[in-house]
């Protein structure tokens, strides 16, 4: 193994390493909380981070710390949720239209039009406030506004591959549509996929805490970083560790994911220092 | 490299076999912008079993689109080709994808002919896998087999294309055309890309290969003196059509068409005379767009006499195997 292969190995480890663990820390959230996420302490309001309480406690004397844990759940959970559906139609609507062309071309891609001619945002913003709000309904609006990306994404990496001479070697080859599709194009458009991919769980991680900044996201008591961020905004002066904290978490975990899409393309390259 | 004769060929064999490919009044026309572009202009040709058929001709004269209309990825627009007597182009379904084994290509450019993330022994068992339904372990040991056969150790299987050198690949993408044992091998310029040195052994491969396996091949090249020396019959293409088709040994001091006289006094040879002045055709080729009446080489020709500029000249038998289509002879 090449030194540069190591080096992306090593990367590529430590990147997946903290991402487990992040995702680790949210499922065994009940285990590791010291308080409950949900029990008011009206007693120690607003209290700094110290001994008793790690991160510091918010307005209503609830432990940060265990409430970022907990957030972790709901926060990777839409994400995670949003990115698969996203990509997986996306990749899908996508790859039919590039490789078949044609009318299924034109079709999908008006539709890919017609979503992108909205900010996403905004058609986001206009879905939830019209089917209401919740955790389904979250998941379901984002994932209607970002499919096209992917979908575009997929059709022009496809089309940029389809006509290579490999792929007429594969058709005289005796491979069938679906071969060539599975076995010479997918492999050779997926590393920039996948980038796309884990890049975008640190985007949606983003999006669902600016809902949740426009009260759009999960409902009050839920701990959830968006939302904390959103209740937090309020105490920027007498309390910004109710800040600091879940903004800080969203930063790393926003970061981590990015470069874990970067080491995964680095990893996949099969040419070397490419550099 | 005409100095250097390998063992090629073998027998000069002028008479004719069992016909295996037929090309009949074959046709391409793109149309370009409400124009129309006629890349192949009624072109015939036959090609016999275990042949060696060369076709030269510049850059822009058909070569290649005749190849694909051959291979079966373009259609013509009109005429008609036969494999075997079979009008292949027009099987649909299964039958089309199963006709496919029996004409395979190698390509220009090596490294393209690749897919950059394939392992050579998963290229070189697709075929067989795909037509034959051979399971993944027997056809990787064929594979390995194929590669000692062209002269590469089998411990190239677990390789990906980017560590290969570009002649290297060119034997593994030869290895993988005659997996299936194809009647018809299609080169276009396959030895184009290629340093001069490696030309050689690529072509030299070639021959031994289809001698063995007694495969009928097209090859279609840029380079006459290279075409000349490992085909049996070379035709000789301008603007689409065929202006000369002959036995090969007939094409250094028999030809009779003024484009392959032209043709041939461009090529550089190390013993050439250095001193002598380089004969240069005038000109550039009249565009495929707009073909006039008359010889498509007019324009160029240095015998161009009035009757050449008004009727097109058919492909005359001169006798001997010999094909020209030229007013003046």
């Amino acid at each position: 193994m090449s030194s540069y292969r190591k080096k992306a190995w090593m990367r590529f480890s430590l990147f997946m390493f903290l991402a487990v663990l992040f995702v680790l820390f949210a499922l065994l959230a009940g285990f590791l909380a010291p308080k409950d996420p949900l029990t008011t302490d009206y007693g120690h309001m607003l209290e700094k981070p110290g001994a008793g309480h790690l991160f510091g406690t918010d307005q209503l004397g609830r432990d940060i710390f265990s409430r970022i844990l907990h957030g972790g759940r709901s926060s990777l959970l839409i994400a995670f949720a949003v990115t698969g559906i996203v990509a997986a139609v996306g990749i899908f609507l996508g790859t039919a239209a590039g490789y078949a062309g044609g009318i299924l071309d034109g079709v999908i891609m008006r539709i890919c039009d017609t979503l992108m001619a909205f900010p996403g945002i905004i058609f986001t913003v206009a879905l939830v406030s019209f089917i209401g709000t919740g955790l389904p309904n979250l998941i379901l609006a984002m994932s209607l506004t970002s499919w096209t990306g992917y979908a575009r994404i997929s059709r022009a990496l496809v089309l940029s591959v389809k006509n290579n001479v490999y792929i007429e070697q594969a058709r005289l080859g005796g491979a069938s549509g679906l071969r060539v599709l599975g076995v010479y194009i997918i492999p050779n458009i997926l590393p920039s996929l996948l980038v796309n991919i884990s890049q975008s769980i640190g985007s949606n991680l983003l999006t669902i805490s600016a809902l949740s900044l426009l009260g759009l996201g999960s409902p009050p008591p839920t701990p959830e970083w968006g939302l904390m961020l959103s209740e937090g905004k309020n105490f920027i002066y007498n309390a910004p560790w109710m800040l600091i904290f879940p903004g800080m978490v969203i930063l790393v975990c926003v970061v981590i994911f990015n470069l874990l899409g970067d080491s995964i393309q680095d990893l996949m390259n099969p040419r070397e220092n490419i550099y | 490299m005409s100095g250097t004769e390998l063992d090629r060929k073998g027998s000069d064999k002028d008479q004719e076999g069992e016909t295996l490919l037929c090309v009949e009044h074959v046709s391409k026309v793109f149309p370009v912008k409400k124009r129309r572009l006629t890349a192949v202009d009624d072109v015939s040709l036959t090609l016999y079993k275990g042949e060696m058929l060369g076709v030269v001709g510049e850059s822009g004269c058909g070569k290649s689109t005749l190849a694909k209309i051959i291979a079966g990825s373009l259609k013509a627009t009109s005429g008609r080709v036969t494999l075997n007597g079979i009008e292949y182009p027009k099987l649909k379904g299964t039958a089309a994808k199963n006709h496919r084994r029996n004409i395979q290509m190698v390509f220009q450019d090596p490294l393209s002919s690749f897919s950059p993330r394939m392992k050579i022994g998963t290229y070189l068992s697709e075929p067989r896998r795909n037509y034959d339904h051979l399971p993944r372990s027997e056809a990787w040991r064929e594979a390995g087999a194929l590669l000692e056969q062209v002269g590469l150790p089998a411990s190239f299987l677990d390789r990906f294309p980017h560590e290969l050198s570009g002649g290297q690949l060119q034997r593994v993408a030869i290895a993988r055309a005659i997996a299936i044992d194809p009647p018809l091998l299609i080169c276009d310029e396959a030895t184009g890309a290629l340093d001069v040195s490696i030309q050689d052994q690529i072509a030299a491969l070639l021959v031994r290969l289809i001698k063995e396996r007694n495969i009928g091949c097209l090859f279609i090249g840029h380079d006459p003196a290279l075409v000349r020396s490992i085909s049996n019959r070379v035709a000789v293409m301008y603007l689409g059509r065929v202006v000369e088709l002959m036995p090969s040994r007939l094409l250094e001091k028999e030809h009779r068409h003024p484009y392959t006289g032209a043709l041939l006094d461009s090529i550089f040879d190390v013993y050439c005379d250095q001193s002598a002045e380089i004969r240069l055709l005038e000109g550039e080729p009249p565009s495929p767009l707009r073909l006039q009446s008359g010889c498509a080489f007019a324009p160029r020709c240095p015998q161009c006499t009035e009757r050449c500029r008004r009727t097109v000249p058919e492909l005359k038998d001169i006798g001997g195997g010999h094909f020209v289509a030229c007013v003046e002879t």
